[in-house]
């Protein structure tokens, strides 16, 4: 076929740059109407639902394209009680979950680095909290934790140790020294599940890095007399910032962002109300998409604006050590 | 004893205690939740530290009889679970591939006007809050009348899947040798001939772990699935039914047996092939 065409007529065809871009657009156009429709269409659309009063019991009624924009959804969900505790929960959720998987994945990555028997059988068994489906393990941990019958209170009670709801308890006072210390218990273990499901994404990605590396270097650090610790904190690590950073920035964006772990863990409750459990509560429990709307470009906004200031702040950085 | 000595003495023995460590912490639950899955719940609940079943308990299968039966029959009714999560994890599967392989294909090898726009919009709406589109959607598709269908739910976990499979492919169609491809144009291929007949024969491994992970997307999501079929019984996913068997009416060990169901698909295709899948989740890095 395109030999015979090339055949015809001199002013008709097409360059092979113009076929080329052609085929281009003809490629990329399905993936791209489905991201406009489906994406970029509904996010510029919630917006705009975010300054209407909709409810879903009017969804048949209602004039989605009326400009009777008002701030009443803002005003409701932040006028709430307990919103910015709601946000505080999120930062130190996101923040702590982020850090604590990508800690227990640099561990994990070090610790198979180098060959031993039965490591790739290690290494398949350590993806399996990322790839189990959430609901099958949320469940589990919180039957484990369960503080009736769960194993892990089983242990407990053998060790002596009073049982701990961990998921249902909001804090737990620690007297040391006279003074107290309230620790959030259900946000911990939430934080903790956090870390124990995600660090094999963690693990992966740094594992590759650490693989990457030419050993040159480390071999001339131990020839030097550099033991292990200083071989890993002046050779290694120096190496890993640009590796850990992006990682901490993916990892803070979909904990932050991530709904279903801590629902299906506590359902919000016990001082573990995350925004975006907030946000489907708006949404199925009060039935209002307007408010709904509102609260999810807050979380939009207060994304970007971290993300924002964790540029400016790493591009910095980079400068100084350039 | 110098500090080098006693380094490598400390740090050869915290390796294996690390090992360990992570063994345990990842294999436990899942002896865990198998033990209690066949387990009676009478004799759980006399002992709780013995999670392990009986040789009996294992072959009765009692539990998952009554999970897998109809509901009229009295069971939980999780075959056509099972059946709707296979129906919309393999068309999300089968669609998302072939857009992201032309997809993918266009945004690394060709050269067209608006080829950067493209590629910035597809990474931006990787990085994008699900919960952000959840609501527009669920309007949306209220007013279209696709919420409680299966085909809505597919068209959503095709627009969460593309741009990640988009992302991966298009990063390993870049590390295809463009001289295979120029060779084979001068030798005479149409653009389509060089895809067919080099890059996806090239790009297999690649192709198949992309696969295996919308797949594994699809199968595992919970909040569209809640948000979009929570009200017709008859489209639940398997993320839904499990959801359903966490009430204070149903035995744990039911909702365990339905824990292990949703996990052994996932666990199987896992090790089937789990070399391309470590190496495309490194590569590419998956939303999770």
């Amino acid at each position: 076929m395109s030999s015979d065409t090339r055949l015809a007529s001199k002013k008709k065809i097409p360059t092979l740059a113009q076929r080329e871009a052609r085929l281009g657009w003809l490629l990329v156009t399905p993936a791209v109407i489905i991201v406009l429709v489906l994406v970029v269409f509904p996010v510029v659309w919630n917006i705009m639902l975010s300054f209407q009063r909709v409810l879903v019991r009017d969804l048949q009624t209602v004039n989605f394209l009326s400009l009777d924009l008002s701030l009443g959804n803002y005003k409701r969900v932040v006028g709430v009680r307990d919103f910015w505790e709601t946000l505080r929960t999120t930062l130190a959720y996101a923040f702590f979950g982020t850090i604590l998987s990508i800690a227990m994945g640099m561990w994990a990555a070090l610790v198979v680095k180098k060959a031993f028997i039965g490591r790739s059988a290690v290494r398949g068994l350590m993806l399996f909290p990322y790839i189990a489906p959430v609901i099958a393990v949320t469940f589990l941990w919180r039957i484990m934790l369960n503080p009736q019958f769960g194993i892990v209170n089983e242990w407990l009670d053998a060790a002596g140790v009073e049982r701990i709801d961990f998921l249902g308890r909001r804090s737990f006072e620690l007297g040391i020294f006279g003074w107290t210390l309230t620790l959030p218990v259900a946000l911990t273990s939430v934080i903790i599940f956090e870390g124990w499901r995600y660090f094999p994404f963690a693990f992966l990605f740094l594992l590759a890095r650490l693989q990457a590396m030419p050993a040159e270097l480390e071999e001339a650090a131990m020839v030097d007399g550099a033991t292990i610790s200083q071989r890993f904190r002046y050779v290694t690590m120096p190496q890993m910032r640009g590796v850990l950073s992006v990682l901490f920035l993916l990892r803070f964006i979909w904990t932050f962002n991530k709904f279903d772990d801590v629902y299906l863990l506590t359902g919000g409750s016990a001082g573990t109300e995350v925004i975006t459990v907030k946000i489907v509560d708006w949404l199925r429990g009060r039935s209002d998409i307007g408010s709904a709307a509102a609260l999810s470009i807050i979380l939009a906004v207060v994304l970007l604006v971290l993300l924002a200031i964790y540029f400016k702040w790493f591009y910095e950085e980079e400068g100084d050590g350039a | 004893m110098t500090r080098d000595e006693f380094e490598n003495r400390f740090f050869g023995i915290l390796k294996w205690v690390s090992v360990v460590f992570f063994v345990v912490i990842t294999v436990f639950p899942l002896i865990y939740m198998i033990g209690l899955s066949f387990k009676p719940i009478s004799e759980l609940l006399k002992d709780p530290a013995s999670f392990l079943p009986t040789w009996s308990d294992i072959t009765s299968l009692d539990t998952y009889r009554e999970v897998l039966r109809p509901v009229e029959d009295g069971g939980q009714g999780f075959t056509t679970f099972i059946k709707n999560s296979f129906i919309v994890a393999v068309a999300t599967m089968i669609i998302t591939t072939g857009l992201a392989i032309l997809g993918a294909y266009a945004i690394a090898r060709l050269r067209f006007r608006g080829s950067k726009v493209v590629t910035g919009m597809i990474l931006l709406v990787y990085l994008f809050p699900a919960v952000v589109l959840a609501i527009p959607l669920f309007v949306l598709f209220s007013k279209l009348s696709l919420r409680d269908s299966l085909f809505g739910l597919i068209i959503v976990y095709l627009a969460q899947t593309l741009p990640v499979a988009l992302y991966m492919l298009r990063s390993y169609f870049q590390t295809v040798p463009i001289s295979l491809e120029e060779a084979g144009l001068i030798d005479g291929l149409s653009r389509g001939g060089v895809i067919r007949r080099i890059t996806l024969p090239l790009s297999a491994p690649a192709i198949a772990s992309v696969a295996l992970y919308v797949f594994m997307i699809a199968w595992n999501e919970f909040l569209f699935a809640l948000l979009f079929v929570v009200e017709q019984r008859e489209l639940w996913t398997l993320s839904l039914g499990v959801n359903q068997l966490n009430s204070t009416e149903v035995p744990l060990t039911l909702l365990m047996a339905g824990s292990v169901i949703i996990t052994v698909p996932v666990i199987i295709l896992f090790f089937v092939a789990e070399r391309f899948l470590t190496e495309g989740l490194a590569a590419g890095g998956v939303k999770g």
